[in-house]
């Protein structure tokens, strides 16, 4: 089947797709993005989440035949151009990336956070990202990275 | 269409916390990690794996598997072009099963296909006959005469491995005697980026490999032999890394994409899904230790004897090398005159074990750390004081005789601890979120009770026992737009750990140049040996250094040429005016000081090049009603030489420490009758952050004089401690023996 959907702002289509196939699997070998990631593929780890009309979802429980005429936004999307979000600026600056796998999945994750709650306490960090596993941080150097990316979005506010 | 990543960074010297070159393509997502690669015309391959733990193979019949559209390739054993045999340390375990599979999740066919579901539903076409056996699921039983020879070849029978290490008196007197038996489960290292690579054919009948891995060239070598190849033509190249932790130090689909992609003509890629990840790859060992420790009234370490069974699973791997640290360091960081340890590293039909973080080290430490809080109750002596009194200092004896040459502030690092203000209780009115069980709102603080414990560790740093452990490193420096640029080329793989930032500050403090540009890791270059054991910054930091430094001599010897003058630093000169137009580049094979095998009767030698220490602290909070508990904070103290990048120090500390906790407290995988129950992140559960306390760390630099800039290998020691810490500290809370981790709710609430 077509399936047609806008993300990052462009209108995209997929040809072929089989309907088994996920958001996740259209992203990363249809559209060439890649940049969400198949960690688990059943919802558990968050390494793929991106927005689905502003509400982040897990790309890999999302049938790419849902998207249909929606719009996606991945971690590709975040940045202007050679310019970080402040999310990602401050996941690079903290060293909250090792070896970055879960990173796509926890920005986005983290940039919803923020968007939504633009001063979260310690506990709410925690419980925005308790559906984001990461095997390399133990994430002190995540929260580090949430806070310092709230006080600086905050800052420009 | 590569994975290959030349970065560069212009800021940096050793001891600076520069960001990671690779930094913004991963938080942009545009870092090509190994399942990110494609090609043109590019075919996916599956795995056909075995139901049974042990089985004859009867028959294969591939034909419906062939004929489904869009297969182009059904390979089993009588595809294997070269020997259909591999392992680290040991060949024993076939690329594809042929007559026998040992363990549930065995390859025994490969599909190539134009779609992954394709090739997935091509492999369940495929028929295999199985005669199942009765499988050996247990490492003690697996030692009777009685159980079936599992490698009919091997010598010792189902033993892999024994390790004897016998020092001071056989039979000494003691005033104060504690015994006990402990298990470890079988943890995961569950990387978060599954197994996967590209394999692309070439024009000279050989191939090219992208590849998620630990250590190029043993994977090299080991695909060339299956692939009946010289070994120049088999060329890997690194690929973004998801995490390693150990489980990439094995093969797992390189040789099967290899296969694919010369029969088919076409690149191959494999990509595990979670559930295949769990067969794909070695665990952690699981472990009986059985230990009885001798002590004097006042204290003292008399003896200590101990019996360590490690269940190696259907194959070798490094079990061996796993067998031997359990040994060696089978008493921790303790002085004990009299020793008798006798590790078994053993073949069963459950899944295969290897390398994870801490290799040997953690199943021992669990056990004496246990023991070393038995002991102070018997002797109604504060447990980090017994630590502190038995800890081994720089001059002390480790059980193989060999004399720690270097710091090993084991006291220290507990006095640390020890003085490290508690945290306050939880507070009024009950926050649910800081309750165990959180907000299931299981309990608002009745039946919880704090516990407080403390665990330290020791780990050899880099490969051991007389193994020649060596990285190469090829270091160029030239004018590139009017600046002097240092080029850094080496085989070692970037797991997530920094290697590529280090080596970038080391040319820069070497070199005293601002730009650096890191080459992609491939065998075009020497062996760095594995990103493992805690060996790359010791290792390939110390051959990258060497060759600045080759490369320093030669810009020296040039500029006293060009000069005219006798030129000793390169502070003293403009590298523009003395290179011009001229590169200088060297490649060097740097090794650490030897190793020595240890005494095959006596386990007596100096086998290890560096040993390292950390601590840890743990304050839990525990419902005995429920038995569920919230790690409050886990503090660490660790002794790393030299801090050669602060913050990816931290970041080693914190990830082993969390590993560590996962261990104590929540992972296992569950196998019963040989088989997994629980291959997936719904059902093998890591800590979420949720999971985690705050982690505060003491990072002390005590020099090695041994080691490129005093430095000590980092990533293992957090993991080794933070377990037995952990489950100290759930004792204290609970009074329970608690002999077994991970700790389940039934350990605590049962009687």
């Amino acid at each position: 089947m077509r399936v047609n959907v806008e993300v990052n702002g462009q209108p995209m289509t997929a040809d072929d797709v089989w309907p088994g196939e996920s958001l996740l699997y259209v992203l990363r070998e249809r559209l060439g993005l890649p940049g969400s990631k198949n960690a688990c593929e059943q919802g558990e780890c968050g390494s793929c989440t991106v927005y689905l009309d502003s509400v982040p979802v897990c790309a890999c429980l999302v049938a790419a035949g849902q998207t249909e005429g929606r719009r996606v936004r991945t971690v590709e999307g975040l940045a202007t151009g050679e310019a970080l979000d402040p999310v990602q600026e401050a996941f690079v600056r903290t060293g909250a990336v090792q070896c970055g796998f879960c990173t796509p999945g926890l920005v986005v994750a983290a940039h919803d956070l923020i968007r939504r709650n633009p001063h979260p306490s310690d506990a709410e960090i925690r419980e925005a990202l308790a559906g984001n596993l990461c095997r390399c941080t133990g994430y002190e150097k995540i929260l580090d990275a949430v806070r310092l990316a709230a006080s600086t979005v905050d800052g420009e506010a | 269409m590569t994975g290959a990543l030349t970065t560069s960074s212009v800021a940096g010297a050793v001891g600076d916390s520069p960001t990671r070159p690779d930094g913004a393509l991963k938080v942009r997502g545009e870092f090509a990690y190994s399942s990110d690669l494609w090609a043109d015309e590019m075919l996916w391959g599956a795995t056909l794996r075995s139901p049974h733990p042990y089985a004859r193979i009867t028959s294969i019949d591939i034909s419906a598997a062939l004929t489904l559209p869009g297969v182009s390739a059904v390979l089993t054993h009588d595809d294997v072009p070269g020997a259909n045999i591999y392992g680290l340390e040991h060949a024993d375990q076939p690329v594809l099963a042929e007559n026998v599979v040992r363990y549930e999740g065995e390859p025994v066919a490969i599909v190539a296909a134009d779609h992954p579901e394709t090739a997935r539903r091509a492999a369940d076409r495929i028929v295999v006959g199985y005669e199942v056996l009765e499988p050996v699921t247990d490492a003690e039983t697996a030692m009777d005469r009685a159980a079936p020879v599992l490698h009919p070849g091997h010598p010792t029978g189902n033993v892999v491995r024994h390790v004897v290490i016998r020092r001071g008196e056989p039979d000494p007197a003691a005033d104060v005697v504690v015994t006990g038996e402990y298990t470890v489960g079988m943890q995961d290292q569950a990387f978060l980026g599954p197994e996967s690579g590209l394999a692309v054919p070439a024009e000279d009948g050989g191939v090219d490999l992208y590849i998620a891995t630990q250590w190029l060239h043993v994977d090299q070598q080991q695909v060339a032999r299956a692939l009946g190849l010289p070994v120049d033509r088999v060329r890997l190249h690194l690929a973004g890394v998801g995490g390693a932790f150990g489980a990439r130090e094995d093969l797992s689909m390189q040789v099967h994409a290899c296969m694919l992609a010369l029969h088919t003509g076409k690149p191959v890629k494999i990509v595990y899904g979670r559930e295949e990840s769990f067969f794909g790859h070695v665990h952690r060992h699981p472990a009986v230790l059985r230990y009885e420790h001798g002590a004097t009234k006042a204290g003292d370490l008399v003896y200590v004897r101990a019996t360590m069974i490690l269940d190696g699973g259907a194959y070798a791997s490094t079990t061996a090398a796993v067998a031997g640290n359990a040994a060696t360091l089978g008493v921790g960081p303790y002085r004990v005159p009299n020793v008798a340890v006798d590790c078994f590293g053993m073949y069963t039909n459950n899944p295969p074990c290897g390398a994870m973080r801490g290799f040997g080290a953690v199943q021992a430490a669990f056990a004496y750390e246990s023991q070393m809080d038995r002991l102070a109750t018997a002797l109604a002596m504060d447990p980090v004081e017994l630590r502190i009194r038995n800890a081994v200092a720089e001059g002390s004896v480790m059980p193989t005789g060999q004399v720690i040459d270097s710091p090993a502030p084991v006291a220290e690092l507990l006095r640390r601890l020890r003085a490290r203000p508690l945290p306050p209780p939880v507070s009024t009115p009950v926050d649910l979120r800081e309750m165990p069980g959180g907000v299931s709102n299981t309990t608002h603080g009745e039946g919880v009770v704090r516990g407080v414990g403390y665990g330290v560790g020791v780990k050899n740093v880099g490969f051991s026992e007389g193994f020649d452990d060596y990285s190469t490193a090829r270091v160029r420096l030239e004018v590139i737009g009017g600046e002097p640029v240092a080029s850094v080329h080496t085989a070692a793989a970037e797991v997530g750990q920094g290697l590529v930032t280090l080596q970038a500050q080391i040319a820069r403090t070497e070199l005293g140049v601002h730009r650096v540009t890191i080459q992609p890791a491939n065998t075009a270059v020497g062996s760095a040996g594995s990103s493992s054991a805690s060996r790359q910054s010791y290792v390939t930091g110390g051959a990258v250094q060497a060759a600045c430094q080759a490369v320093r001599d030669e810009v020296l010897k040039l500029a006293t040429d060009r000069l005219g003058r006798e030129v000793t630093t390169l502070a003293e000169v403009d590298l523009v005016e003395v290179l011009g137009s001229e590169a200088v580049e060297r490649t060097v094979e740097w090794r650490h000081r030897p190793t020595y095998p240890l005494d095959p009767t006596t386990g007596q030698g100096n086998a290890h090049v560096q040993y390292a220490f950390a601590a840890h602290r743990a304050v839990v909070d525990v419902d005995l009603e429920l038995g569920l508990v919230r790690v409050v904070e886990l503090a660490c103290a660790q002794d790393v030489g030299r801090a050669m990048n602060p913050d990816a120090v931290l970041g080693q500390i914190h990830g082993g420490t969390a590993q560590g906790l996962g261990l104590a407290v929540m992972e296992e995988i569950q196998v019963v009758g040989g088989k997994i129950r629980n291959p997936s992140f719904t059902d093998y559960l890591i800590p979420t952050v949720l999971d985690m306390p705050p982690m505060a760390v003491d990072v002390l630099e005590l020099a090695d004089p041994h080691a490129p800039y005093g430095l000590r290998g980092v990533g293992e020691p957090p993991t080794i401690s933070s377990t037995p810490a952990v489950v100290a500290a759930i004792r204290a809370a609970t009074g329970r023996a608690l002999t077994r981790v991970p700790v389940r709710p039934e350990h605590i609430v049962n009687r």
